[in-house]
């Protein structure tokens, strides 16, 4: 168990949280023109990293609000808690920029995934 | 392979027991194999098993990147079951649950499976309405299933909370007769004896790291013990798959998650059936130490940390507690987690894949353990011949795209 910082009312016990997985999966703006494949992806394929995770997560028991939190998965340290509209933020330094990355692909984070930048991301820090 | 029977355990009784041979050998890896399975868990090593006692391919490898059974087979609560409600699901299930009643004769190893019934817990009209529809399913299906109703639950399993005033009051129940637990490890150890006996090189401690392909096939794999060749790759690593899966570039529908277990100390036999319960997700059985044995559901977050929360377990005892009053003065011994693959349709992916001979095995989420010698059996199968069986075709990785579900999350009762 862990705690989370809310981004709206502060560091709170995980229980009172719901976990809602990957977040920055946006809704395809025409869906009628995906392949059935295409669509499955966006359905059913999901990211699924040691290290590194991008997600969605509502205070249920609080203020019932949606957020955002960056997460390592191998040792669940929370790193960000920010807001459900803001892009995915910047960890270490290989990662480009992520409003370049939320244009180019609303749904691909690959960049920030995995455990190469571990260190360097704990070194960031965030909130814990 | 020495045989064990009455007469070995005499001898080596007699000698002090300082005669026992290595069960199986420690090879370091070969250059190259016709075929290799990742994941050295009871569906990888059940897989080896009958690529070589069925198909003949016994120049080939397990690998595993910690010790046998270490995974999920050796973590799990080992219910045994096969009353699924959808056809695709229930052939699966009870051709293993066939597999395992021959099972210790087969391997010569006595996987302990004991056949003491498992029950499926209704607390109300409609969950009963559910139930009672599976029985029908499953008897359609040729499987053993009984509806009993309250006064009937209660006799069987007297330790039971008759009390119609608690929260989740037991209504009535689905029994499986043939249903039970089987000892995890031996499955794992038996399955790997066998396995090794036809030549199946296991090499322990080794990871796999990577992936060589040539247009499109799988040429080798790479491994923390160095590379080896091979034209085909099975990859058997529950939790871990979809962190295989990316080295193959191969994106799954999978998501990771700690499920975790808990055992009371030691007390004399008071249970002698698997109890399950889906409304308050607590499942408890006895096992042959004397100590409960009990599951809880998944941390519902992501995560590859073998733990899990407390706040899980907290409700899983309140829930035990309310339904056994009589082991509320139970001390807990030990607590551990698993990392549970969990699918969108809570059934397996046993799959070709995009990449010419790679194909996987995974998705059991919760509920694998029972399914381990069919899962082996279908996947030697399909990995052998490069074609899925009848059994298997279900399974497919293609039906998140086709819509052709499995969809057993509501259907199955709690998923173990
Ligand atoms: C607490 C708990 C309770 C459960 N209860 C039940 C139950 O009552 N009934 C039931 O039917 N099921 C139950 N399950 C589910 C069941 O345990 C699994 O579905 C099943 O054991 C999976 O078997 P496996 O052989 O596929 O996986 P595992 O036993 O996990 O084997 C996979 C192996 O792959 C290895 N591996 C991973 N990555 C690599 C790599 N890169 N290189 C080499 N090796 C690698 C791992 O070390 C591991 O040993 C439970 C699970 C848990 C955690
Ligand atoms: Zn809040």
């Amino acid at each position: 168990m862990f705690q989370i910082s809310c981004p709206w009312c502060g560091e709170r016990e995980q229980s009172e949280f719901k976990a809602a997985g990957e977040g920055h999966i946006r809704r395809p703006d025409d869906p009628a023109a995906l392949t059935d494949a295409e669509w499955a992806d966006y359905v059913f394929m999901r990211k699924n990293p040691r290290g590194v995770h991008f997600e969605r997560w509502v205070h249920i028991h609080g203020c019932r609000r949606w957020f955002h939190l960056a997460r390592d998965t191998a040792s669940d340290t929370t790193l960000k808690a920010y807001g459900a509209a803001e892009a995915p933020p910047q960890f270490g330094d290989n990662n480009p920029p992520a409003a370049e990355v939320t244009a180019a692909h609303p749904g691909d984070i690959s960049a920030y995934d995995g455990g190469s930048d571990e260190d360097a991301l704990l070194r960031e820090g965030g909130l814990r | 392979m020495k045989r064990y029977s009455i007469f070995s355990l005499a001898r080596n009784a007699l000698t002090g027991h300082k005669d026992w041979h290595k069960v199986w050998r420690s090879p370091d890896p070969k250059p190259y194999y016709d075929a290799v399975i990742i994941g050295g868990g009871g569906h990888g090593l059940a897989t080896a098993y009958y690529m070589a006692r069925e198909h003949g391919l016994t120049n080939i490898a397990v690998i595993e990147k910690g010790w046998l059974g270490g995974g999920n087979t050796g973590r799990n609560t080992t219910i045994v079951r096969s009353n699924y409600l959808f056809d695709a699901s229930a052939h699966l299930y009870e051709h293993a649950l066939k597999l395992w009643e021959g099972l210790s004769a087969e391997l010569n190893y006595n996987v302990m499976f004991s056949q003491r019934g498992v029950m499926n817990l209704a607390h109300d009209q409609h969950e009963a309405r559910d139930l009672i529809r599976r029985t029908r399913a499953n008897q359609l299906n040729g499987i053993d299933a009984e509806w009993l109703d309250r006064d009937a639950a209660l006799a069987f399993c007297p330790v039971l909370n008759g009390d119609p005033g608690i929260r989740y009051p037991v209504y009535g129940s689905t029994l499986q007769r043939r249903a039970g637990t089987a000892r995890h490890d031996a499955v794992a150890w038996g399955y790997a004896r066998g396995a090794d006996a036809m030549g199946v090189d296991i090499i322990q401690n080794c990871e796999l790291t990577g992936f060589d392909f040539d247009q499109g096939r799988i040429t080798g794999i790479r491994t923390t013990r160095g590379s080896i060749r091979t034209p085909k790759v099975g990859v058997v690593a529950s939790g871990h798959s979809s962190l295989i899966a990316d080295m193959a570039g191969i994106r799954l529908p999978l998501e990771s998650h700690p499920l975790q277990a808990l055992v009371s100390e030691p007390v004399k036999p008071i249970i002698d059936t698997v109890v399950m319960s889906n409304a308050v997700h607590a499942y408890v059985s006895q096992s042959d130490k004397g100590e409960l044995v009990i599951g809880a559901g998944i941390d519902h977050h992501l995560s590859y940390t073998q733990r899990g929360g407390f706040d899980v377990v907290e409700t899983t005892v309140a829930a035990v507690v309310e339904l056994f009053p009589i082991f509320s003065r139970l001390r807990m011994m030990r607590q551990w987690g698993g990392i549970v693959d969990i699918s969108p349709d809570a059934s397996a992916i046993i799959s070709r894949t995009p990449v010419d001979g790679l194909y996987f095995n995974c998705g059991w989420g919760t509920g694998g353990f029972k399914a381990t010698p069919g899962s082996g059996h279908v996947f030697a199968d399909l990995v052998a011949n490069g074609r899925p069986n009848a059994l298997c075709a279900p399974y497919t990785l293609e039906r998140f795209s086709s819509g052709a579900l499995v969809a057993e999350h509501g259907a199955a009762a709690v998923a173990h």
